[in-house]
């Protein structure tokens, strides 16, 4: 069971995507685990051969546990005869440690075998999902082909109640919502015992980048559309490639590096939650592409569905409570990072440049920041350089 | 599509809102409620909304208009009028 997340101790198996004789590559999403926090895609990081599933769907065992059994890729060239005298040693997806060492980009995870409302669909009538013929792009089962694939294993439901009193169809219900809950008391309890915040903000005069967005928003059609949000997380990146001393992870009593930029974004889970999963690579993706990953991010997330590289990749946060109207937000750094980012709302406020009073939009821009691993000079560095990326939004 | 009913602009507004808050109960909307205010909808929502919008009817809804967006009543009379013109 891989640590899908800093504050992860156990996990439950909830499907296996794969079966024993299965070939599977590195990357592929073989199974879906619930955390405490969230339902995750999780993939493995090797290429092989399934022999054997260890731990059958609906049962939790703590992170570290062996999930399955792979015949490497190199042995599985050899013979099926050619029988090893002891069983491979388990192999499955990343060592609970949080991963020092990932590969700078986790190759894409291959088009998903199910809709996640097929895989619900699935679950609740007991339905095997291998079983069932995917009508889908690249043969992904969808839930019309559950539908098809059988009646519902409990008896037909009643007629539906009259509109008013139908419950929400609500994919967090209070359970999840409170072990969520939990986890991030246990995370943030744990941040603010052990990292000694230091903070810092900055206003930053939004003009350019507001007028860019515009411009661009009144050309690109609904579907290819830009939020302000984007680009403050694509400057985030931008700006951390210049100052890496804040993009990473603390463990063990020593910085590590990000392998990458991959920028967690804060998002609320309606009913008091919260997920940051992780834009891998922010920095070096083109604008549009952040875009479409960022809405894909936050529709799953408000499902609470994720996948693996996502759920535990970040090397830094970021959080923009601007919609909410608050001027500026003073975070606390989602441990093992070093490092939080917060915009507040964008306001028009008076603004003077070289003797002259001008009207501007202007966000605050915070940092927080671990002293242990950085000092204001570098977190101030920081600052500036997003301030500098959002001069040139077009460059972004 | 031509001429939508009452009935039909509300069906098409309440599930695309449902497909951007899941978890909303959308039918217990009253058709003046604020969307912003009780679904706690962000802008990525608002943009997905519009996308989902145009995907139900066609009609691209521009970022200036947005706000018509703000109510299932005041959604309603907006997606009428751009799908007449």
């Amino acid at each position: 069971m891989p640590s899908l997340g800093a504050d992860m101790e156990a996990g439950t198996v909830l499907a296996w995507h794969v079966a024993a004789g299965d070939r599977v590559a590195r990357g592929q999403v073989v199974m879906l685990v619930d955390t405490d926090k969230a339902e995750i895609e999780t993939e493995i990081w090797e290429d092989g051969v399934v022999v054997e599933i260890l731990v059958p769907v609906g049962r939790k065992v703590p992170v570290g546990t062996p999930l399955l059994r792979l015949r490497g890729a190199g042995a599985a060239a050899e013979p099926p005869a050619a029988k090893p005298p002891a069983p491979p040693p388990p192999a499955a997806a990343p060592p609970p440690a949080p991963p020092p060492v990932r590969a700078p980009a986790p190759a894409p995870p291959p088009p998903l075998a199910a809709s996640p409302h097929a895989r619900r669909l699935a679950r609740e009538r007991g339905i095997d999902l291998a079983k069932v013929h995917g009508t889908g792009p690249h043969g992904a089962v969808l839930a019309s082909d559950i539908e098809a694939a059988g009646p519902a294993a409990t008896p037909p439901a009643a007629p539906p109640p009259p509109a008013a009193a139908r419950e929400p169809e609500s994919p967090l219900g209070p359970e999840r919502l409170a072990s969520m809950r939990s986890a991030i008391a246990n995370a943030m309890a744990r941040s603010k015992r052990e990292i000694p915040h230091y903070y810092l903000e900055h206003d930053l005069d939004l003009s350019p980048a507001v007028a860019w967005l515009e411009a661009e928003n009144t050309r690109r059609p609904v579907t290819e559309r830009l939020v302000l949000g984007v680009l403050l997380l694509k400057a985030t990146a931008v700006a951390l490639a210049r100052v890496p001393e804040l993009n990473g992870h603390y463990v063990d009593g020593a910085f590590r590096p990000g392998a990458g930029i991959h920028v967690g974004v804060a998002i609320a889970v309606r009913g008091g939650g919260l997920l940051a999963p992780a834009l891998l690579d922010a920095d070096r993706k083109p604008i549009g592409q952040l875009m479409v990953e960022l809405r894909d991010l936050v529709a799953r997330a408000r499902r609470a569905r994720l996948r693996g590289a996502e759920s535990n990749a970040a090397t830094i946060t970021v959080t923009s409570l601007g919609d909410l109207g608050v001027d500026k937000v003073f975070g606390v750094i989602q441990p093992p990072q070093v490092a939080l980012v917060g915009f507040g709302a964008v306001r028009e406020r008076p603004w003077a440049e070289r003797g002259m009073l001008a009207v501007r939009p202007v966000v605050t821009a915070t940092l927080a920041a671990d002293h242990r691993v950085s000092d204001g000079m570098r977190g101030a560095r920081l600052l500036t350089a997003i301030e500098k990326a959002l001069a040139q939004p077009e460059a972004l | 599509m031509s001429a939508p009913t009452d009935a039909e602009l509300r069906s098409i507004l309440t599930e695309a809102i449902r497909s951007v808050a899941p978890e909303a109960n959308v039918d217990a909307l009253a058709p003046d409620a604020e969307l912003r205010e009780e679904l706690e909808i962000d802008s990525i929502d608002v943009l997905n909304l519009a996308i989902a919008l145009h995907e139900a009817t066609g009609v691209d809804i521009p970022e200036r208009d947005y706000a018509e967006l703000a109510t299932l009543a005041r959604g309603a009379a907006y997606l009428r009028r751009r799908l007449a013109g």
